[in-house]
């Protein structure tokens, strides 16, 4: 128990950086959020239960445009559909035999973030580690949250404009060491850039909704991609990990 | 709104929390079908990339600064910036640009 204790404690200081990061993150989440009309307590309320920054993002903007539940967790599983292949690498490190409720409770810590530094530990991993961590971190972003609905609207306008694209930063700090590692990756992300400019400008398409032309332009650029360039199994970012790991055996 | 906010965010939660746990529910042997193996490696990037552009212009105030946040971004996770930096470098990008665009 002791031992469990320790470990706990040793995710809950790991969780402290990674906390501090969400926190200015979702500062930019809250100012987005006031803006598709969340209150402050309806935001951290959301952050605190869902904590997934694209995919709340997304979120709140399909609650603007009225969307329909269906169109909600439809969304939700594709643009969190890295939260799969986290959970497949996870599941990977656990030997044959661990308890289900071992693996549903590792699993659902993840965030990017925590996926990274639980893959990073050596050992199997342990939901003592993963709470550590959740526990020191999501509050941050939930806060962070809750202060950007609120205090989003007394800051100068051009303050609110640069903080804005700090979701977006995140984002493109995601997908730029993969799309330089792997080529392919990065002219998926070229050709996504492409299209969904062009897919937002074009008579007739510019009319889907948001949510729904990120869907579309997922899948099937997704699909292209897997079809001309299907993946070999190994490269270093940690999503290709999570993708090699389930692929291979690191017993 | 006909969506009850409640229940909005209930359901987001849900679904992103199924996300987590779905592997475990069925991680009995890896995927080894590889087209979908490729497909779930390159969906994350494509939709992280789509949601980036356009709507990182259409976020800041002048068009242009939006731009230069993303080229300052880009420049800065390329050569090895963490996530944190480089929300901030975006950040800052654009808060400098605009004191002189707007």
């Amino acid at each position: 128990m002791n031992r469990n204790r320790e470990i706990f404690v040793n995710g809950y200081k790991s969780g402290i950086p990674i906390g501090l990061g969400y926190f200015a993150v979702a500062f930019s989440l809250g100012i987005a959020a006031r803006s598709y009309g969340f209150s402050a307590a309806q935001g951290f309320l959301a952050s605190l239960l869902t904590y997934a920054s694209a995919g709340q993002y997304m979120g709140f903007a399909l609650y603007a445009t009225n969307a329909a539940l269906i169109e909600l967790v439809l969304l939700t599983f594709i643009i969190n559909a890295r939260y799969i292949l986290m959970g497949f690498a996870l599941n990977q490190r656990m030997p044959e035999g661990t308890a289900l409720h071992t693996r549903l409770l590792v699993s659902s810590c993840i965030t990017d973030e925590i996926f990274g530094i639980t893959i990073a530990r050596p050992g199997v991993p342990t939901p003592f580690f993963t709470f550590g961590a959740l526990i020191a971190a999501v509050p941050l972003w939930a806060l962070g949250t809750a202060l950007g609905i609120s205090m989003g609207n007394i800051l100068p306008l051009r303050v609110v404009s640069a903080l804005s694209v700090a979701l977006f930063g995140m984002f493109i700090a995601v997908i730029v060491p993969p799309s330089r590692k792997d080529k392919a990756v990065g002219l998926a992300v070229l050709t996504s850039f492409a299209l969904s400019f062009a897919f937002s400008n074009l008579p007739l398409i510019s009319n889907l909704s948001e949510g729904n032309r990120t869907i579309i332009l997922t899948i099937m650029i997704s699909a292209v991609f897997a079809a001309l360039a299907p993946r070999t199994g190994e490269s270093g970012d940690g999503l290709s990990d999570a993708q090699s790991s389930g692929g291979d055996s690191h017993e | 709104m006909s969506n009850n906010i409640y229940i909005y965010i209930l359901v987001m939660a849900l679904s992103t929390w199924f996300m987590r746990v779905a592997a475990s529910l069925v991680m009995k042997k890896p995927i080894s079908n590889r087209f979908l193996q490729s497909f779930l490696y390159y969906v994350p990037y494509v939709t992280l990339a789509v949601m980036t552009f356009p709507a990182i212009i259409e976020a800041t105030q002048s068009p242009v600064a939006g731009a230069a946040a993303l080229a300052a971004g880009i420049a800065a996770a390329w050569y090895g910036a963490d996530l944190f930096r480089v929300a901030v470098i975006c950040c800052l990008t654009v808060f400098v640009l605009e004191s002189f665009i707007v």
